[in-house]
């Protein structure tokens, strides 16, 4: 007997609070002991969760207009160079972007949580005045109470898998991948593996424009598919990608947001970026949705990269799985290497965890995706180019 | 045992002189080399750990050192880790030595185990949330 659910009905018994709803690591344990067919039939939703660094988050910011009125064409929040080059008064703040008076120590992700936080934002804006803005300048302070919209948008997020990092060189390296020791002193990883959302779904079956998700602890939707989306890249039996593939593109309400789950962060000698909380629930509509929910660390591979070359591909030292990289240590020839990861499963834990409690409380409907992302595209690299070749091709 | 943690900055002139040999032989110390650094014509950093038999004999090699004209800072505890603002991320034990900081294998939450600790300060730059901090 095969088991086959809707939207309607999962949505159905969300709303009169009988939902039942499990993580995608309580459902692991769940289906060992009572088996695939009696839990297809139980679980409603299963909720996957993930609480990394995210470089590519900013946030649209309207902040209504002044007095004589002014065409920002730059704009600073705090000293923090937004981009401007947009209607009047909107702005976009970039995670990364760093200020042109503290540096390194406070960037663009700062901005965002202290927006966030409720604080008190310094607004610095110049123009070139025109006959229906008059104004050259405004310095003012905001707050996200007190102006119009301001919208978290990552245009990428939810790395479906991403590569571990390690460094054969002879000196310490500062990367996004956090402080990498010279002579392989040890490895780095970021993944919420079994826990994150598209190593459960991974053929983008329930997860697409659309989809209502958790992010920064308010409700959030995907938008579109993420840049450097990548769903051909190579997969196991499994259909689990053995390495960066799928990303998503997501959008929500930063005004609701909270700050235990989006949080400003620095790499040394690397940069500003922002940790983001991201929920996704996944409808168990059948067995098949089941079996990819149930995907275990030992099922998820990547590859530990050399990160002491310095170029666009660099070469595999090993492919391990994440429950070899969740262990503490691997082995690399004959040498122990210890493990650490980068992206944080306690707080992707908290994430998946405040997720199921608000479908079961009712609060949270699942959408079925206005249009899935795409299954196969290939990834473009950037050449350098000179002016004379690209004209050259085209004649 | 008596033990204590501490950083000596040697100035130019005694970075020659064998000080660890009269902490072992005149004051019957054991001494752990935790971290050195020796910048030429400049200065020379150790970290060490210092252990005697009793707390008196410890103090008494530490007077030697300052009467040599060295530098002494006691370690101990240097390291503040902000438990409340932290997320957890685990950058931190990427590069701890001595697994002070550890995630717990079943909870992934943090934890630091400031006995442990070498006061490398490797973890004040490694972590992301800036919620690990030296105080001396």
């Amino acid at each position: 007997m095969s088991v086959c659910k809707t939207y309607d009905e999962i949505n159905e018994k969300i709303k009169s609070g009988k939902a039942v709803v499990v993580t995608a690591e309580e459902i692991i344990d769940l289906v060992k002991e009572k088996g695939e067919e009696a839990v297809a039939k139980e679980v409603d939703v299963v909720t996957t969760a993930t609480f990394g660094a995210m470089c590519s988050t900013g946030a649209f910011l309207n902040f209504g207009h002044a007095d004589p009125p002014i065409r920002m064409s730059k704009v600073w929040l705090n000293d923090v160079p937004a981009y401007a080059g947009l209607a009047a008064v909107d702005a976009f703040i970039g995670a990364t972007e760093t200020s042109e008076i503290e540096g390194e120590d406070y960037g663009g992700a700062h901005v965002i949580e202290d927006l966030i936080l409720g604080k008190s934002v310094k607004l610095r804006a110049i123009a070139h005045p025109t006959d229906c803005y008059p104004r050259r300048e405004i310095t003012t302070y905001i707050t996200k109470d007190d102006i119009n919209q301001a919208f978290l948008f990552n245009p990428r997020n939810a790395y479906q898998n991403y590569d571990a990092a390690t460094n054969t060189s002879e000196r310490t390296l500062y990367t996004y991948m956090g402080t990498l020791l010279p002579h392989m002193g040890n490895v780095t990883y970021s993944s919420a593996g079994q826990l994150s959302p598209l190593l459960n779904d991974p053929f983008y079956r329930t997860i697409g424009i659309g989809t209502r998700i958790f992010l920064g602890g308010t409700q959030g939707f995907v938008s579109w598919e993420g840049t450097q989306h990548s769903p051909s890249n190579s997969r196991g039996e499994n259909g689990v990608p053995k390495g960066p593939a799928g990303t998503l593109s997501l959008i929500g309400n930063l005004k609701e947001m909270d700050a235990r789950f989006i949080r400003a962060a620095s790499f040394e000698s690397y940069g500003i970026t922002m940790f983001v909380g991201l929920g996704i629930p996944i409808p168990i509509l059948d067995i098949e949705m089941l079996r990819s929910v149930c995907v275990t660390d030992a099922d998820i591979y990547t590859d530990i990269i050399d990160y002491s070359i310095p170029k666009r591909s660099k070469p595999v030292i090993k492919q391990v799985n994440y429950q070899q990289l969740r262990s503490g240590s691997i082995t690399i020839g004959n040498k122990k290497i210890p493990t650490a990861p980068l992206s944080s499963l306690a707080k992707a834990r908290e994430v998946a965890l405040e997720l199921k409690q608000w479908i079961q409380a009712g609060s949270f409907l699942l959408s079925e995706p206005v249009q899935g992302l795409p299954k196969s595209h290939e990834s473009h690299v950037l050449n350098s180019k000179l002016k004379e070749e690209k004209e050259a091709c085209s004649l | 045992m008596f033990a204590v943690k501490v950083l000596l900055v040697f100035p130019p002139a005694l970075i020659d002189k064998p000080i660890t040999y009269y902490l072992v032989k005149d004051f019957e110390l054991q001494i752990n080399i935790l971290r050195g650094k020796i910048t030429h014509h400049e200065e020379g950093k150790l970290v060490i750990e210092l252990k005697g038999q009793t707390q008196e004999q410890v103090e008494q090699g530490l007077i030697f050192l300052t009467e040599q004209g060295i530098d002494v800072t006691l370690m101990k505890k240097n390291i503040q880790w902000d438990e409340e603002k932290c997320v957890h991320c685990g950058a931190c034990t990427a590069v701890c030595p001595s697994h002070a900081f550890e995630l717990d294998s079943s909870t992934w939450r943090l934890n630091f185990n400031s006995e442990k600790c070498l006061a490398c300060e490797l973890c004040v730059k490694a972590c992301p949330l800036d919620v690990i901090h030296i105080t001396i």
